[in-house]
């Protein structure tokens, strides 16, 4: 467990952040400059706060009022930096053993890194250097793990490269993660608490299925990107149709693709603005999945739109839709309606 | 050629090779510190340290000369304790040659390991430090290896400065031969005495067959470390 509660004044920026990271991989989310590189610089080592306290597990790493203040060498991270920052003069395996070498060759093998070792970083692509950097990391023997935005300078296929080698990080090695991204679908398939920052400040925090899926969140993830994280599981395959049946609390959802073995978890985020609602249930139209949900919020926003909270079994989902068609549907807290999720609407992205 | 080059001759050259090797050797590590502390560190009389170490770029040597009669002569405050208490004398001595050499070679060798400093990426060294690396460690494994080209450079430069130096060493220990005649010295001795053109002629060569060497040298130590620092 991570607890977090700083103050930092930057010049004009103030960062006034307070929170608690669970085991697991807690996700910063904000939009560039809303202070998610300051704050995992603080848990560092490598930006002093003004004031408050940083503690991991039962051991301060900060404290203003009792005058601690551990230098990064003394923090065990094990930092990732959005550039790598792979030492340039040293072959791979160098800059692997540079922190130690806790669980060499486990690390080396996850992160299939075992051909890289003698190359020198200029001549790695972005991926590589990526998993070098990860890795690297991981044989420091961190006690957390600080990933800044590690894909947001790889283009989509080496983006696609990384993923499962950080989920197998999640699921496997179980150090705790503190991930900063600005990236909706990254979160929704990676986090499993959700810090969002704003300004500086924390506007949000919590289980990422139920931050994601709360309708104020709208706004603060954007219009485009907003929308609410399920778990299902594989519950059956349509072969003649190339479709997989997923179950959850709310009922089935079946989406193109094979996406695992029956009885396996699948992740699944479902954009608020794909979501359409619908007073009865609808008869004759393509969209395979309807499910029958209750409103359970709903947030005007500045915009045109009205964020629309609901209720399927246990889950939580989230429906955009404009003003115009929730006064015209008299769309009201309590009320059953129908929501039509179109199976092809959840990108594969947001899948696993 | 050489046959012009009387024991006089060859005395100054060994003599200025030994006071600019020494001036190098012993500037460096005090340049590398000095050029680390104003390119990565703030404190009170960063500017006035920055400027010390520049007077002698922009002082006339003649003066920089008076300057170390004054403080490191018999008399003077630092020589006077070097003499009393370790029985060191460098003024008139080819020990005070080497000080005036290194100290009109400083200010190049700071500038050019300063830049090199400037232009290591301190992330870099965020990096080793979350990894665990104390100071000393980052300082041996990143900076040292990134920066070794431009320390190169500045040695190099220093070592071309201290060969050449002339006004600020005969003002300190004169040009006594054998004993703190240089080349450039020399030169200017027999370029006072009529006939003495093959000598003169002789060590100019010398000049510059030494300080070609250093360049090419230095060239080739420039593309070897920068292939191992693999940029």
């Amino acid at each position: 467990m991570l607890q977090v509660a700083i103050q930092k004044s930057l010049g004009d920026f103030q960062l006034d952040v307070s929170f608690d990271a669970p085991s697991g991989v807690t996700a910063i989310f904000g939009r560039s400059g809303s202070g998610k590189t300051s704050l995992i610089n603080a848990v560092a080592g490598l930006l002093h706060p003004d004031a408050g306290r940083i503690a991991l597990g039962d051991q301060v790493l900060f404290d203003d009022g009792a005058g601690v203040r551990r230098a990064p060498q003394q923090r065990r991270v094990g930092y990732v930096f959005q550039d790598a920052r792979l030492f340039p003069h040293m072959s791979v395996e160098r800059n692997l053993r540079y922190g130690g070498d806790h669980d060499a060759d486990r690390v080396i093998d996850v992160l299939g890194l075992g051909d890289l070792l003698t190359r020198r970083p200029a001549g790695l692509s972005g991926g590589e250097k990526q998993r070098v950097a990860l890795g690297r990391a991981l044989m420091s023997d961190p006690q957390i793990l600080l990933l800044d935005e590690p894909l947001a300078a790889l283009d989509a296929p080496r983006k696609a490269e990384i993923m499962p080698y950080i989920e197998r990080l999640r699921d496997d090695v179980q150090v705790p993660m503190l991930y900063v991204s600005h990236d909706v679908s990254e979160v929704a398939r990676l986090a499993t608490t959700l810090v969002i920052l704003d300004a500086g400040s924390v506007v949000a925090a919590g289980p990422v299925g139920e931050v994601l899926s709360r309708p104020a969140a709208v706004p603060l993830l954007g219009v485009r990107d907003a929308g609410a994280v399920i778990v299902t599981k594989v519950a059956g395959r349509l072969l003649d149709d190339g479709l997989t049946e997923l179950a959850f609390s709310g009922g089935r959802i079946v989406l193109p693709g094979i996406l695992g073995v029956l009885g396996q978890t699948v992740r699944l985020r479902i954009p608020a603005q794909d979501v359409i609602l619908a007073r009865a249930a609808p008869d004759g139209i393509s969209a395979l999945n309807v499910l029958p949900v209750t409103i359970t919020a709903l947030e005007q926003g500045r915009g045109p739109g009205v964020a629309v909270g609901l209720k399927a079994g246990d889950d939580a989902l989230l429906a955009r839709v404009t003003r115009r068609s929730a006064q015209r549907m008299e769309l009201a807290v309590g009320q059953q309606v129908f929501a039509i999720i179109k199976a092809t609407a959840v990108g594969p992205e947001d899948v696993g | 050629m050489m046959d012009a080059l009387g024991p006089a001759e060859w005395a100054a050259i060994w003599l200025s090779l030994r006071v600019a090797i020494v001036a190098t050797i012993c500037a460096l590590p005090i340049a590398i510190a000095i050029a680390y502390l104003l390119a990565r560190k703030e404190f009170p009389g960063r500017q006035l340290l920055n400027g010390l170490v520049h007077l002698p770029l922009v002082l006339p040597p003649v003066v920089t000369g008076y300057l170390l009669l004054v403080v490191f002569g018999r008399q003077g405050a630092v020589g006077a304790f070097l003499y009393d208490v370790f029985g060191i004398t460098l003024a008139f001595r080819w020990t005070g040659a080497a000080l005036a050499a290194a100290i009109m070679a400083f200010p190049l060798m700071v500038r050019a390991i300063r830049l090199a400093i400037e232009a290591v990426d301190p992330g870099l060294e965020d990096a080793a430090a979350t990894l665990g690396a104390s100071r000393w460690r980052i300082f041996g494994t990143l900076t040292l290896p990134l920066i070794a080209p431009g320390v190169l450079a500045g040695a190099v430069l220093g070592f071309a400065k201290a060969l050449g130096e002339f006004g600020a060493t005969i003002t300190f220990v004169a040009a006594i031969p054998g004993q703190t005649q240089t080349i450039p010295s020399a030169i200017y001795g027999l370029l006072q005495v009529p006939g003495e053109e093959p000598a003169v002629l002789g060590l100019v060569i010398v000049s510059i067959i030494l300080a070609m060497g250093a360049l090419l040298l230095s060239e080739w130590l420039g593309r070897v470390m920068a292939r191992r620092v693999g940029r």
